[in-house]
């Protein structure tokens, strides 16, 4: 679709407003929608008499920086300086915003062209408005620092002074808008701070679980510990007997776990009193379902299955029988991971107002129109009858893609019309109602011929799913590498079935793949005497392109051998055999949403307890790093996470289908004397931008296990990493 | 009793005495920026200054505090240019922000002490949990602000000034809900 297709009345309208600014509401085109309609960013500028340029954020900040980042892309094109501009959190609506998700590393690739439009639109207008007032053609003019030049008279005007004239003119074509040559960005690649950064030392009220409505109640929500069971009966009158208590009332689930399971809501004026309450509370549930579910049963299916035929299909090239049948040597290993939780620091809450048929509701979520649609339907209520307001996100990682606290929210707050009402789980509701990254097992078999190149590569991979189909997250894309690398691939599933809910932590999929296929592929290489590197180059010397499936990006070899020499160098690979004994540095490579990285990372061992020392990142997101402190910040952040999810002790598991874990003494996080030096690094290619909230997680577990190989000999196959295992 | 002085002021809660600090501080005092995490006193997001101690609020009940002299991060300083406060606004320390007033406040609590900390004492002081990763900037930040106390450092970093106007107007319910007061910074003890 081109631009022009749009109507240009829908692109921009101008108006002015009261006290004499101006204000852009900007309509860019984005990709079309299924049935060929465009969809529309909206921005906003609001041009204030005294110059200065408040932008609206559309998306959901949870840290990532995208509050700043898609903001600081408006104020490169208008061409107006970062100290001009103030931000302004708008809310939730797809209609107004287009898409405001923040998953899948998906925010900058999707709005780096509109964006910088909507911005470079105002741009034009301001200038046409000058333009028409000096009498001379609007291209002979210059713009910086929120002023209107002419350089042959040096006359110059602030946009403020030309709002009553900008308002007036007929909106640019998009088709016609030029954007900035990269050479004269002044505001993108510059390392800006946060722009909630001045609140947060402050400790102002800027995350949900802080949002407070006069007259609010707080309250707290009792569910079967077992996922999936209904409610039979409770002691609701002996509860609402407790002093403090303002209600206590029951919602009915879907039996779903987005839209939420049947539970008990208690309400008081201080969540404390309310929640202090559920040790009164007895709860008889239908749970004979769901309470044959545990982690040690899984663990028995998945070796049975490991045994047998898999269930799917997931990628079957070449003759994958002859070249083991005529391999010079078969190597063969088992992995396996845990389910983990998302353990985000805020935990799961929403505010939420039910008035006149209405409801409005203030929420962290990663994913508000997904929430729009499941309140819909849990209400019954039509969506332009539920207005969704952005908070700051204390940590998303995924979990805020689901709604379900919203949905329950929600549930409360429409039998207490007129209450407003704040739902907050507790640290053990959190972690025991999380959607799981799903446990998976994994058979490998790899197949050398006499000159150790890699000939033939096999995962059954045994996860979770229902009917022939992976749960959500458990999910093996028929172009997870080495396939397509390689002549000979089956790649196939087998599924459990599972009554834990399961969804999208941090790098999905590829935080538990990266570390199977890269730690197996490390003792490959081992196996035909040579380094993970050296085995990685080889493959990927034998084509351009990887197809990733429709609507993705395809892989990209020469993006990935970049980083992949790049992180060699500066993690002195060359040298790693110098380093003394119980010391080694380990090599991963992994590409996921759109980013390839490639980390070397050094560990030393004593007594069984690895510390990892230093990590080295080398990361192509692109052509721009939009802002590179923020984009460091996002792959230390990283390399931490993984880091935890390895070593910290995370696992999540189960009995009789209910959480065992309950906070972070049983699932432990990262501390400060964790912390490893990292190093990071891009490689500037020419390419789009794309994110970086995932990508450089999922290589640096496998690059952590590797270097525990070089140090002590011994491989890890499950995670997380125990000292029984280094003994 | 419920009696003791927070931010300065002296206040008495109307609230069962068994009830953690944390709580009352959120609930009754709309003091949201003391954070809750965990509970159990494993992450830290709570951490107030109480008699110059770093002190998990959701630990301590408002019974047990009687008497005592509680300061929040609200209090720290009346315009966020506290030393800590300038050196993480400097250091652009923050990702999601959430453990940031905990964070905080156990530093400050660890300067009083030491304003040249090494990285044992603020590993020792600051077990406090992030959960996003802002570890490789923290000791950095923490030592910034022990040279502003010394006046090495004009608290101005990468990013600029460390106390820029926030630019922003967050939906801030304390509009509605008033919060107690934020007096002048109490005095060194």
């Amino acid at each position: 679709m081109s631009a022009a297709n749009l109507s240009r009345r829908g692109f921009i309208t101008a108006s002015l407003i009261a006290g004499g600014g101006l204000l852009f509401d900007l309509a860019v085109p984005m990709a079309l929608a299924a049935d060929g309609s465009p969809v529309i960013l909206n921005a906003f500028i609001r041009i204030l008499p005294d110059n200065r340029v408040i932008i609206g954020a559309k998306n959901a900040e949870i840290g990532q920086g995208a509050k700043t980042m898609l903001p600081m892309l408006i104020a490169e094109e208008l061409d107006v300086d970062w100290a001009q501009v103030s931000i302004e959190q708008t809310h939730a609506d797809a209609k107004i915003f287009g898409g405001q998700s923040a998953g899948g590393s998906r925010t900058t690739p999707r709005e780096w062209l509109p964006t910088r439009q909507a911005g470079a639109a105002a741009r034009a207008m301001l200038v046409a408005a000058a333009a028409a007032q000096w009498g001379v053609a609007a291209g002979t003019l210059t713009t910086a620092s929120g002023k209107v030049t002419d350089p042959k008279t040096g006359k110059s005007v602030p946009y403020a002074a030309l709002a009553v004239a900008a308002a007036k003119l007929s909106p640019p074509d998009p088709a016609t808008l030029t954007l900035k040559d990269p050479a004269s960005f002044r505001i993108i690649g510059q390392s800006i701070g946060g722009v909630d950064t001045p609140a947060i030392v402050a400790g102002k009220p800027l995350f949900g679980i802080d949002f407070k409505l006069p007259n609010m109640l707080y309250a707290v929500l009792e569910t079967c510990p077992a996922f999936g069971g209904t409610f039979k009966s409770a002691n609701l009158d002996a509860v609402r007997a407790l002093p403090g208590i303002a209600h206590v009332l029951t919602i009915k689930g879907d039996g779903t776990p987005e839209s939420g399971f049947d539970g008990v809501a208690i309400l008081a004026k201080s969540w404390w009193t309310a929640n202090l309450a559920r040790e009164t509370l007895k709860v008889a549930w239908d749970d004979s379902a769901v309470t044959n579910f545990s982690t040690q049963g899984y663990a028995a299916q998945a070796a049975t299955r490991a045994q047998g035929k898999a269930d799917a299909d997931i990628t079957r090239t070449g003759d994958i029988d002859a070249a083991f049948a005529s391999a010079g040597k078969v190597v063969t290993a088992d992995y396996s991971y845990p389910f983990l939780a998302h353990a985000t620091l805020e935990p799961q809450n929403c505010t939420a107002l039910f008035k006149d048929g209405a409801i409005e509701i203030w929420a962290p979520t990663q994913n508000p129109e997904s929430g729009r649609a499941l309140v819909a339907k849990a209400l019954n209520l039509p969506p332009e009858k539920i207005r969704i307001n952005f908070t700051r996100i204390g940590g998303g990682f995924g979990r805020r893609l689901m709604n379900d606290y919203m949905v329950q929210a929600a549930l409360v707050a429409a039998q207490v019309p007129g209450v407003p009402v704040k739902l907050l789980f507790t640290r053990a509701d959190d972690m025991r109602r999380d959607f799981y990254r799903p446990a998976g097992w994994h058979g490998f078999r790899a197949a050398l011929d006499k000159s150790g190149a890699l000939t033939a590569f096999h995962d059954h991979f045994i996860t979770f799913g229902k009917d022939g189909k992976p749960v959500r997250s458990a999910e093996l894309s028929p172009g997870e590498l080495p396939a397509g690398l390689l002549d000979n691939v089956l790649l196939e599933q087998s599924f459990l079935a599972t009554n834990m809910p399961t969804g999208w932590l941090r790098a999905p999929g590829s935080n538990a793949l990266a570390f199977v296929y890269q730690a197996f592929l490390d003792e490959v290489a081992a196996a035909a005497g040579k380094d993970l590197p050296t085995l990685m180059l080889e493959l990927l010397s034998k084509t351009a392109q990887v197809s990733q499936g429709a609507n993705r990006p395809p892989f990209v070899t020469a993006r990935a051998k970049g980083v992949i020499e790049k992180a060699l160098a500066m993690g002195g690979w060359a040298n790693r055999k110098a380093l003394p004994k119980g010391q080694g540095k380990g090599f991963a490579f992994y590409y996921s949403h759109a980013g390839y990285f490639a980390e070397v990372l050094e560990v030393a061992v004593a007594d069984g307890v690895p510390k990892v020392k230093t990590v080295w990142v080398a990361g192509d997101v692109g052509s721009h790093i939009i802002n590179p402190i923020n984009a460091l910040h996002q792959v230390q952040g990283s390399v931490i996470e993984g880091l935890g999810q390895a070593l910290a002790g995370q696992v999540i598991t189960q009995v009789a289908g209910a959480i065992e874990q309950a906070n972070f003494d049983t699932h432990p996080l990262q501390r400060i004397p964790d912390t490893p030096t990292i190093h990071v690094d891009f490689v500037k290619t020419d390419y789009s931008p794309t994110g970086l909230g995932e990508p450089a997680l999922p290589p640096v577990i496998p690059a952590l296990v590797n270097a525990i190989h070089a140090a002590t000999g011994k491989r890890i196959r499950s995670l997380p990493v125990t000292t029984e295992m280094l003994a | 009793m419920t009696r003791f002085t927070v931010n300065d002021r002296p206040v008495q809660y109307r609230m069962d005495p068994d009830t953690p600090l944390l709580w009352a501080l959120r609930d009754a005092s709309n003091l949201t920026g003391t954070k809750y995490g965990c509970g159990t006193g494993d992450c830290g997001a709570c951490t107030v200054d109480i008699d110059g101690e770093a002190v998990r609020s959701c630990q301590v009940t408002i019974g047990k505090t009687e008497g005592r002299f509680v300061t929040t991060i609200e209090a720290l300083s009346p315009d966020r240019g506290h030393p800590v406060q300038q050196a993480f606004a400097a250091d652009n320390v923050s990702q999601c922000g959430y453990c940031i007033p905990g964070m905080i406040m156990a530093a400050s609590v660890l300067l009083r002490r030491t304003n040249d900390p090494s990285d044992a004492e603020i590993d020792a002081a600051i077990t406090n949990i992030c959960r996003c990763g802002i570890y490789p900037r923290l000791r950095g930040a923490i030592r910034r602000a022990g040279r502003i106390m010394r006046g090495e450092d004009t608290g101005v970093g990468e990013q600029g000034a460390a106390a820029p106007p926030p630019g922003i107007t967050p939906e801030d319910a304390a509009r509605t809900v008033p919060a107690l007061g934020r007096p002048a910074p109490q005095p060194k003890r």
